[in-house]
């Protein structure tokens, strides 16, 4: 047994590490020791926890069990996920932490005696409204992130939900949830907490439905927030440091993470959450497509240009995920290399579908961190590039965003992939990307079609060098 | 008149949203996916609490209503736990240098 201040000391520890576990992923030198930092902090956490209840009576062993089993169930999924499902295991987790919060939340609802929150039926004032909010937060992390799962996994179709009267229903549910919460305060019944969780899985479905699939970078990165939020409203009612500070560290880090992805798209926040991107410009966009000349060509004239360049930037794209490309892509690129051709990769902020989704893949086929660029600083470099090789990429090349005020992509940051030579372009087909806008790229003199699976392509060019 | 200690408690939360702001904006953008999922493994730290929700049962009745959530919440936040750092660390072993 442990006194109370000494507990939250230790938990004061539990909280610098995690800071430290996030400011060691600075770099990719240190942040192998900044994960190390956060597993210790959990690791001191959980043990001072133990310590503090003194109870290791048979509860103690249903406990370890319990962590083992769930434990065991987490590694092995760590171990057996491919890169490619990164973003919907990501989303996966985010549920359970909210699904985590809100059984902590009930459990703390029916025996407040056991955190000290006074008695059933009388908790105090202000931790039932933090409990309110931990729960209220956590059930929409997990009824959300279950919709995003489903959504990546297309399971669900990635088509944004939206019908008349949704934003009218989400206010209404938005004000019964304040009622709840203030009429749970005053007669503490139960019914009301339950019903309170109830719509708010309810918030989190509807909230998510009206969100297209390439919008998921930025869903993923606010449910990442809601978690650290729901997190940080349980750590206030448990009156625990460590929980109040990693949730403030989670929720901002996953505030910024929807920024860096909204801006990216240049697209306002609100915009993204009241979803329905690029429904109605789709029809009126399709009809002038056909009558312009298109260059097509095949492996071999890909690798001629190739070979007569001296150097050559990639951009990958969401479509290179998808065909698994990746690791042919590195042999391509290893094969340039062979014959002195400078090499870089071209990342936009929004390629994939999480915050850094292409660095990962990238990383997964051996390429060099130090190879790959993030849009600042490689866009000048496509104007002294003999050939610009775009695999699975298409909105986020695409000149229109800089031309056309009327485009629905109008102003969203582009790698100026049009300035290089020749632009090499594997696509499936002619049809527009995600946004539903055609890409005049497609067209240009310089571009050079490569129709077919973005695997198979890169292989066949690798044969043909 | 003494200050009520949830006021300590705001002030920690509202500095460690300061601190979790600059930190954030210093991670290298390369490395999003890993803070994601590093981000998702430190907030399930919200085990101590189910830790004590579980242990608040007595020895004659250990699963009642509510340590029962408790327990479940333990299964989850471990998976998470173990799940997040883990992945974590297999991405990370993956960023390697250009081999000079």
């Amino acid at each position: 047994m442990i006194s109370t201040n000494l507990l939250a000391l230790f938990y004061l520890v539990s909280g610098v590490l995690f800071i430290l576990a996030l400011r060691g992923l600075s770099s990719p030198e240190t942040s192998r020791q900044g994960n190390f930092f956060g597993i210790l902090g959990m690791l001191i956490a959980v043990v001072v926890t133990f310590l503090s209840t003194g109870n290791f009576s048979t509860s103690f062993i249903y406990v370890i069990v319990f962590i083992l089993i769930g434990g065991s169930i987490g590694a092995f999924i760590a171990f057996k996920i491919p890169m490619t499902a990164m973003p919907e295991l990501v989303a996966g987790f985010h549920s359970l932490v909210g699904l985590a919060a809100v059984f902590v939340a009930i459990s703390a609802f029916l025996n407040p005696e056991a955190f000290n929150l006074g008695t059933t039926g009388n908790i105090k004032l202000a931790s039932l409204i933090e409990m309110s909010i931990g729960a209220a937060v956590g059930a929409v992390t997990f009824s959300g992130s279950i919709i995003a799962f489903l959504k990546l996994r297309g399971i669900m179709s990635g088509a944004p939900i939206t019908f008349p009267g949704q934003h009218i229903l989400n206010l209404i549910i938005l004000i019964s949830l304040v009622a709840l919460t203030y009429f749970l305060c005053v007669i503490q019944a139960s019914n009301l907490f339950w019903t309170l969780i109830a719509i708010s899985f309810l918030v989190g479905i509807l909230l998510i439905i009206p969100i297209g699939g390439a919008d998921m970078p930025v869903v993923i990165s606010m449910l990442n927030s809601y978690s650290g939020w729901a997190a940080a409203g349980i750590g206030f009612t448990l009156e625990n440091t460590a929980l109040i500070i990693t949730g403030a560290l989670v929720g901002s880090s996953g505030a910024i993470l929807s920024y860096i992805m909204c801006k990216g798209m240049n697209r306002s926040f609100f915009s993204v959450i009241l979803g329905g991107f690029g429904g109605t410009d789709q029809i009126s966009k399709s009809n002038n497509i056909e009558q312009k000349p298109v260059k097509s060509g095949n492996s071999d004239d890909a690798a001629f240009l190739m070979k007569n360049a001296s150097s050559v930037i990639i951009v990958p794209g969401y479509g290179m995920a998808v065909a698994q490309a990746q690791h042919a892509l590195r042999e391509m690129v290893d094969t340039l290399k062979k014959n002195g051709i400078k090499v870089s990769y071209a990342i936009h902020p929004v390629a994939g579908r999480m915050p850094g989704h292409m660095n990962v893949l990238l990383a997964e086929a051996n390429v060099p961190y130090d190879e790959v660029f993030e849009l600042e600083e490689i866009n000048n470099d496509f104007a002294n590039c003999d050939v610009a090789y775009v695999i699975g990429a298409n909105d986020v090349t695409n000149p229109v965003a800089k031309t056309d005020p009327q485009s629905p992509i109008y102003g969203m940051p582009i790698l100026d992939v049009e300035k290089a030579k020749s632009v090499l372009f594997v696509k499936r087909s002619l049809s527009p990307g995600y946004a539903g806008v055609d890409n005049d790229l497609f067209y240009r003199e310089n571009t050079l079609m490569l129709f077919a699976d973005a695997k198979k392509m890169t292989e066949d060019i690798i044969k043909s060098f | 008149m003494e200050i009520d200690p949830f006021i300590f408690r705001l002030s920690i939360f509202i500095l460690s949203i300061f601190i979790g702001y600059y930190v954030v904006w210093s991670v290298t953008p390369s490395l999003h996916t890993p803070l994601m999922s590093v981000t998702n493994a430190i907030s399930s730290v919200i085990i101590v609490g189910a830790i004590i929700a579980a242990l608040a049962g007595n020895n004659e009745n250990i699963f009642n209503e509510a340590s029962v959530f408790g327990f479940l919440a333990i299964i989850l936040a471990a998976v998470n736990i173990f799940g997040g750092f883990l992945v974590t660390q297999r991405m990370l072993a993956m960023y390697k240098k250009k081999k000079k």
